[in-house]
């Protein structure tokens, strides 16, 4: 099901296949933002998602956590359909989110923002203590530069509020964690320390999917690449087999017929065995 | 809504220990950061209340400093306005309003507002007047009635609200007409419904005071709450490896506070003393304080009053925080109007008239809790409607009429409304929004 324009792989098994898109779209009025995306994500993987400006990489991350619903296609989790209505149900599942814009509340400092919706109790009241202490353990796994946790999410630079949405997709013990452009406003040292949690975190088995535009970070971290052109799949790629070149051609289209060809001749291969 | 009981701590993923661990492992987890400008001990915790003031994070100061203001005034132009006496009023006349204000409190907090608790009121303590005096229903049933109509209306609201996206202005304006012609309704052509002088109902909330030993007691008790729950709070963050206020930080408040409670019952014992009433509507602040600062609850409110999409992408339950917000504020609503009937004594017509309205709104607003929401106190509604009362009450003694009372209160709304929109603006500048 998903378009691979190369030879089987090791990597290539479809074991451990936790998420799985079938047919995915998605409108916004006239603008057909997602048409017909197929995806599998596999534990202990890292899926970079990567498009021009506008393909539709956030739409699909937002469809996945539950932020849109998708007006047509499926999605199966560790072996079972599911329709994921709302973001809690995503969270419930196991699915962690970085989103594009963060989603931090800017009246809350960093310990509400860490715990929001999923609060530590104790005799019936909040864990203030237990959530600020473990807060200052995770941000500083992260190498995170916050001066307090104590202050206001409004108060910290972008790095850092980005840090925190990083620190808070980690905390739910997620099977899945979808990062959307986490380095994008972050320092040398702390987007080193990003993509080492992502090997980390890939370590650990889960299954990260990580959108970025820096080619460098992609092929530094990824497994697989999957591009998406206009709202379309345009191929996925090993990355130990590919070059950047490639995959920058499948984004911007330039030998969009060669892709293209191959993955609609193989689509229809496949197509009436499965 | 609970996701994970026990599965939110963070998952060790460093794989290599933090090396800056050995060097700074001496100083709290908490102030390590070396631009963190040291605070430590009575003069820090003075430093920081000073610079937070600074950055227009004011709370509860500027109410603080205007209800000084206006008792100063009053006190001079009529020398029996901070006599015993007069305050003992004073505490009957804050409660009904207050108690409405908590619930505005909880709707600004959520960024929306509630223009019919006024007429809520009125219908709630209609409903009492008609089923108690005129049906002979027993008390307590008249009660649950009037409460559960004022849930009720909150509910429905609430679903307007979330079904159907209608901004909370409007639902709540047709209210404030739909409620006062129930109210009508309810009371039908007799007008005035008298309660019985020396039923349970009245006699709470006029007659009803606390013994002076009670009242010392009572201050004693909640001196040492405060002292003990502050004290476990510190040894719990010290156990956890974070800064904690010294012994003499947390003395010093507890002694500010029994300070604070001994002179308002000092004085109040001079006449009748601490009324229940007033004792009741304490209580409530409180109530309402710890469930919003302390539950999850709480924390889910100010996030959709902060940011209602991340509160959504959090998981919370956005729809079931609105319904909760909505009908707490009706319900608050109910229970001071039943409170203004059961100490006026009547229920009629003109009962939650348009003075509880603004009064009420006036009061969450006067007394620090933000109109855009994401930020405020219960406690806001307890000084606000200090200042709202002091301002009718004191001008009552100087005998001038409402035209003045109306000229004046409506200064001080828009001195407290200008207050909160320029420490917004300071706060944005200061890092603080
Ligand atoms: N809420 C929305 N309403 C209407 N159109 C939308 C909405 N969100 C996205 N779109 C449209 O869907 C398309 C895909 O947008 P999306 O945000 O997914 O792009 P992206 O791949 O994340 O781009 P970028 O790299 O700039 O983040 C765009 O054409 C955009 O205009
Ligand atoms: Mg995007």
């Amino acid at each position: 099901m998903t378009v691979t324009p190369s030879t089987p792989t090791p990597l290539d098994v479809g074991a451990g296949t936790v998420l799985t898109l079938q047919g995915i779209s998605k409108r916004f009025g006239a603008v057909q933002a997602l048409k017909n995306i197929e995806l599998d994500v596999r534990a202990g993987e890292v899926l970079a998602l990567v498009g021009d400006n506008g393909a539709g990489k956030s739409t699909l991350v937002k469809t996945i956590a539950g932020v849109y619903t998708a007006d047509d296609g499926s999605m199966v989790f560790d072996g079972k359909p599911v329709r994921v209505g709302s973001p809690a149900e995503a969270q419930q599942l196991g699915i962690a989110t970085v989103f594009q814009d963060l989603a931090l509340c800017d009246n809350l400092d960093v310990v509400a923002n860490l715990y929001l919706g999923r609060e530590l109790h104790k005799n019936g009241a909040l864990d203030e203590v237990e959530m600020e202490r473990s807060s200052w353990e995770l941000l500083r796994q992260l190498s995170a530069k916050i001066p307090s946790v104590r202050i206001p999410v409004a108060s910290l630079s972008g790095g850092q509020r980005q840090t925190v949405a990083i620190a808070r997709s980690l905390l739910g013990r997620p099977k899945v964690v979808m990062l959307d452009e986490p380095t994008a406003a972050l320092g040398v040292a702390q987007t080193a320390e990003v993509l080492n949690l992502v090997e980390r975190l890939r370590e650990r088995g889960l299954a990260v999917i990580l959108i970025s535009h820096n080619m460098a970070d992609v092929m530094a971290v990824a497994d697989r690449v999957a591009v998406l052109r206009l709202g379309r799949n345009n191929g996925v790629f090993v990355v130990s087999e590919t070059r950047t070149q490639d995959i920058i051609a499948a984004i911007t289209g330039a030998t969009d017929n060669a892709v293209s060809e191959r993955a609609a001749r193989r689509s229809k291969e496949e197509g009436p065995a499965s | 809504m609970s996701l994970q009981g026990s599965g939110t701590r963070p998952q060790d993923i460093s794989t290599t220990a933090a090396p800056e661990e050995n060097g700074a492992a001496q100083l709290p987890a908490d102030l390590q950061d070396e631009r963190l400008i040291a605070r430590e001990g009575i003069s820090g915790a003075v430093g920081a209340f000073t610079s937070r003031l600074r950055s227009g994070d004011l709370g509860s100061v500027p109410v603080v400093v205007g209800l000084v203001i206006i008792w100063a005034v009053f006190q001079i132009a009529n020398s029996s306005f901070l006599s015993s006496r007069n305050l003992v009023n004073l505490t009957l006349q804050t409660t009904s309003v207050g108690v409405i204000a908590l619930g505005i409190v909880l709707v600004l907090l959520l960024g929306e507002i509630d223009l019919s608790v006024g007429s809520v009121s009125g219908v709630a303590a209609a409903v009492v007047g008609v089923t108690f005096v005129n049906q002979g229903w027993p008390i307590v049933l008249s009660l649950v009635a009037a409460i559960a109509l004022g849930v009720l209306i909150g509910l429905f609201y609430g679903l307007l609200y979330t079904r159907f996206g209608v901004p909370s202005f409007v639902i709540t304006l047709a209210g404030l007409l739909g409620f006062l012609g129930l109210q009508l309704l309810v009371l039908g052509k007799d007008g005035t419904i008298n309660l019985p002088y020396d039923s349970a109902l009245v006699g709470f909330a006029t007659r009803s005071f606390l013994s002076p030993a009670m009242a010392y007691a009572l201050v004693a008790l909640v001196v040492a709450a405060y002292a003990l729950s502050r004290w476990q709070g510190r040894t719990a963050r010290a156990a956890a490896g974070l800064s904690a206020a010294p012994n003499s930080v947390i003395a010093i408040k507890a002694a500010g506070l029994a300070i604070v409670l001994l002179i308002p019952v000092a004085v109040l014992n001079g006449d009748r003393g601490v009324s229940s009433m007033f004792l009741l509507f304490l209580a409530l602040v409180v109530i309402t304080d710890l469930a919003v600062r302390r539950t999850r609850w709480g924390r889910s409110v100010f996030a959709v009053g902060g940011n209602v999409e991340a509160a959504r992408r959090a998981g919370i339950n956005v729809r079931m925080i609105y319904l909760s917000v909505f009908a707490a504020c009706t319900t608050f609503a109910a229970v001071g109007g039943i409170l203004a009937a059961a100490r006026l004594v009547a229920v009629g017509q003109a009962s939650g008239g348009t003075d509880v309205n603004l009064n009420a709104i006036a009061s969450a607003v006067i007394g620090g809790t933000s109109l855009f929401g994401g930020r405020g106190s219960a406690y806001s509604a307890l000084l606000g409607a200090l200042v709202i009362t002091s301002i009718s009450n004191g001008l009552a003694l100087l005998s001038l009429d409402s035209n003045v009372r109306y000229i004046v209160t409506a200064g001080v709304l828009l001195i407290a409304v200008t207050i909160d929109s320029l420490s917004r603006r300071s706060r944005q500048a200061h890092g603080r929004a």
